[in-house]
C-alpha cells in the first residue's frame, strides 16, 4: 500500500512535468511531440499497465485497509474524536473516493478520448501528430470542468499531505535525523504538485498561456 | 462542585446498553474522578440503585486498569495521565461530563463501563516473553547493553496495557501496545534472540483479534498515559517488514 502510493506520487511528477511543457509558449508543439512520445514508446507503453496496476494494488488495499478498521469498533462513541491530530488523516477514504472520481472523468476526457476516439491532427514539418494541446486548450474553456478540476486536486493535496509521510512510517523509515524533512516534504509535495496541475486549466482558461 | 453525568448503563455483554443521566453535588476539586464515581455510587446504593461498574486498582497511575472514555477523549481532557489521576479541579462547575466505555470489537463491553481487555493478554501469550529459562537475577552489566538502547527499551517498557491507544484510535487499532512490547525485547541483547518470530507472532495475533489497521494519525500517541512514541510503530514495522523478508523456515 505504501510502496504503492509513493510510486503513485513518482508518477505524478512525470505526468506533471509532461503537462506544464503545454505551458511552452510554441502553440503547442513541445507538448505534442511529448505526447505522442508517451503514446507511441513501447517501453512506456509497458510502464503504462504496471502504472495501472499500482493504481489497483493501492485501491484495492486501501479498501480493504479501511472496512477492516471500520469493522474494529462496531459501537461508536457518542462524543468522537477528540484526540485526532491531523485533520487530513482522519479522511483518506474520503479524498481517495473524490480522487477515483476525477480519476474516471479525467481517463474519459483525455486517456480514452486519445486512445479510441478521434482527436484533430497537426503538422510538425512533415511529421503527422495528435493534437492533444488542441484537446486540452478545447476541455479548459468549459467552466464547469476547470472548477472541478481545481477542487479534485486540493483534494488530492490534502491526501497527498497525509500520505506521502504517512508511507514512510508504514514501511519503518522513521529516524529522529531525516523524519521531520519526510514531513516538511510532504507538505511541500503536497501543495506544489497539486499546484502545478492546478496552474494549467487556471493559465488555459484564462487565456494566460 | 456540582456536576451532570452521563454515564453508559449496560447490564451485559448480551443486552443492549444506554446513556442514564446522575447528578453529583458537593465536590471539591481534589477529588479524583474515580473517586467522584465512588461518591455516586454511595448515593445509588443507599437509593437501592444499581451502582455503576467501572474498572480500577491501584489509583496511583501503573497499573493500567482504570478506563474510561470521558468527553472524547480516553482517561479525560489531561495528557500523560490514567483516570485515577485526573482530578475534578480539571473540569468546571457545572460540567456535563459523558462518560463512555472504551469500545472496539476485541474490547466487549462486560458492565457499564468495564471492558474485557483480555485480548492484549492473548497478544503478550503469542510471544511477548523471553523462553529461555533465565535462572537468577544476572550481575547488573554482566551483559553490555548501550545506553540508548536502554533507554529507549525502558521507554517502550513503560507501557501499562491501558488501551487507551486502542479507545482513541480512529481504527481501534492496537500498534502503539504491540510495537512497545515488541520494541522493549528488540532493543535489548536478550530479547533479541526470538525478535523475528515474536514480532511475526504478536502481528498475527493481533490481526486475529480484530483490532484495525495503522493509518499513522497518532491519536494513540496523544492519549498514551506514559507518552510512548510512534517511533516504536516504526520500529515495529521494520522488524517485521525484515523478519518476513529473511526468517529461516
Ligand atoms: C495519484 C493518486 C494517489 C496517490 C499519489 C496516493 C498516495 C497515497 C499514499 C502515499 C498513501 C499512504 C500509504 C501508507 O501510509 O501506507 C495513501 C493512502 C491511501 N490511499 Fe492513496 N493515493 C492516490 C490515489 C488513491 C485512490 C484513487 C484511492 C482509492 C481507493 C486511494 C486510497 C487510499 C487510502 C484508503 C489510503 C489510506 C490509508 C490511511 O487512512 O492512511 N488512494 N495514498
Ligand atoms: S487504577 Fe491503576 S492506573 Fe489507574
Amino acid at each position: 500500500m505504501a510502496l504503492a502510493g509513493l510510486f503513485l506520487i513518482t508518477f505524478l511528477f512525470v505526468h506533471l512535468g509532461i503537462n506544464l511543457l503545454l505551458l511552452v509558449d510554441d502553440g503547442g508543439e513541445l507538448f505534442n511531440r511529448a505526447a505522442h512520445f508517451m503514446a507511441s514508446n513501447p517501453l512506456i507503453q509497458l510502464f503504462q499497465w504496471v502504472l495501472f496496476a499500482g493504481f489497483i494494488i493501492h485501491m484495492i488495499y486501501g479498501i480493504i485497509l479501511q472496512v477492516q478498521n471500520w469493522l474494529a469498533r462496531p459501537s461508536r462513541y457518542k462524543v468522537e474524536g477528540y484526540s485526532h491530530l491531523s485533520p487530513f488523516s482522519k479522511f483518506m477514504i474520503h479524498t481517495a473516493a473524490i480522487i477515483l472520481l476525477f480519476l474516471v472523468i479525467h481517463l474519459v476526457n483525455f486517456f480514452f478520448k486519445a486512445k479510441f476516439g478521434h482527436i484533430g491532427e497537426v503538422n510538425y514539418e512533415g511529421m503527422v501528430l495528435e493534437d492533444m494541446g488542441g484537446l486540452v486548450r478545447a476541455q479548459f474553456q468549459e467552466t464547469g470542468l476547470v472548477v472541478f478540476y481545481i477542487f479534485a486536486l486540493i483534494i488530492l493535496a490534502f491526501h497527498l499531505h497525509h500520505g506521502f509521510q504517512s508511507a514512510f512510517q508504514s514501511m519503518g523509515w522513521n529516524h529522529s535525523r531525516y523524519t521531520p524533512f519526510v514531513k516538511i516534504l510532504s507538505t511541500l509535495i503536497a501543495i506544489l504538485v497539486p499546484l502545478g496541475f492546478i496552474a494549467i486549466p487556471i493559465c488555459i482558461y484564462f487565456n494566460l498561456a | 462542585m456540582d456536576f451532570k453525568l452521563k454515564i453508559w448503563r449496560q447490564k451485559s455483554a448480551a443486552v443492549k446498553g444506554r446513556f442514564e443521566t446522575y447528578k453529583v453535588s458537593g465536590i471539591t476539586g481534589g477529588t479524583s474522578f474515580l473517586e467522584m464515581l465512588d461518591v455516586l455510587n454511595e448515593e445509588l446504593i443507599a437509593k437501592g440503585e444499581e451502582p455503576v461498574a467501572f474498572d480500577h486498582d491501584c489509583r496511583e497511575g501503573i497499573c493500567g486498569t482504570c478506563s474510561l472514555y470521558i468527553n472524547g477523549r480516553p482517561h479525560g481532557p489531561d495528557d500523560r495521565v490514567c483516570t485515577c489521576q485526573l482530578f475534578m479541579r480539571r473540569f468546571k462547575d457545572g460540567d456535563t461530563i459523558i462518560i463512555e466505555p472504551f469500545r472496539a470489537r476485541p474490547f466487549p463491553v462486560l458492565r457499564d463501563l468495564v471492558v474485557d481487555r483480555s485480548s492484549f493478554d492473548k497478544i503478550i501469550q503469542a510471544g511477548g516473553f523471553i523462553s529461555a529459562s533465565t535462572g537468577n537475577a544476572p550481575d547488573a552489566n554482566a551483559i553490555p547493553i548501550p545506553k540508548r538502547n536502554a533507554d529507549k527499551a525502558f521507554d517502550a517498557a513503560a507501557c501499562i496495557g491501558c488501551g487507551a491507544c486502542v479507545a482513541a484510535c480512529k481504527n481501534a487499532s492496537a500498534m502503539l501496545f504491540v510495537s512497545a512490547k515488541v520494541s522493549h525485547f528488540a532493543l535489548l541483547p536478550q530479547g533479541k534472540v526470538e525478535a523475528r518470530e515474536r514480532v511475526q507472532k504478536m502481528v498475527a495475533k493481533m490481526d486475529e483479534l480484530g483490532f484495525g489497521n495503522c493509518t499513522n494519525t497518532y491519536a494513540c500517541e496523544a492519549e498514551c498515559p506514559k507518552g510512548i512514541s510512534v517511533e516504536n510503530i516504526a520500529r515495529m514495522n521494520r522488524e517485521f517488514l525484515s523478519a518476513k523478508l529473511v526468517t529461516d523456515k
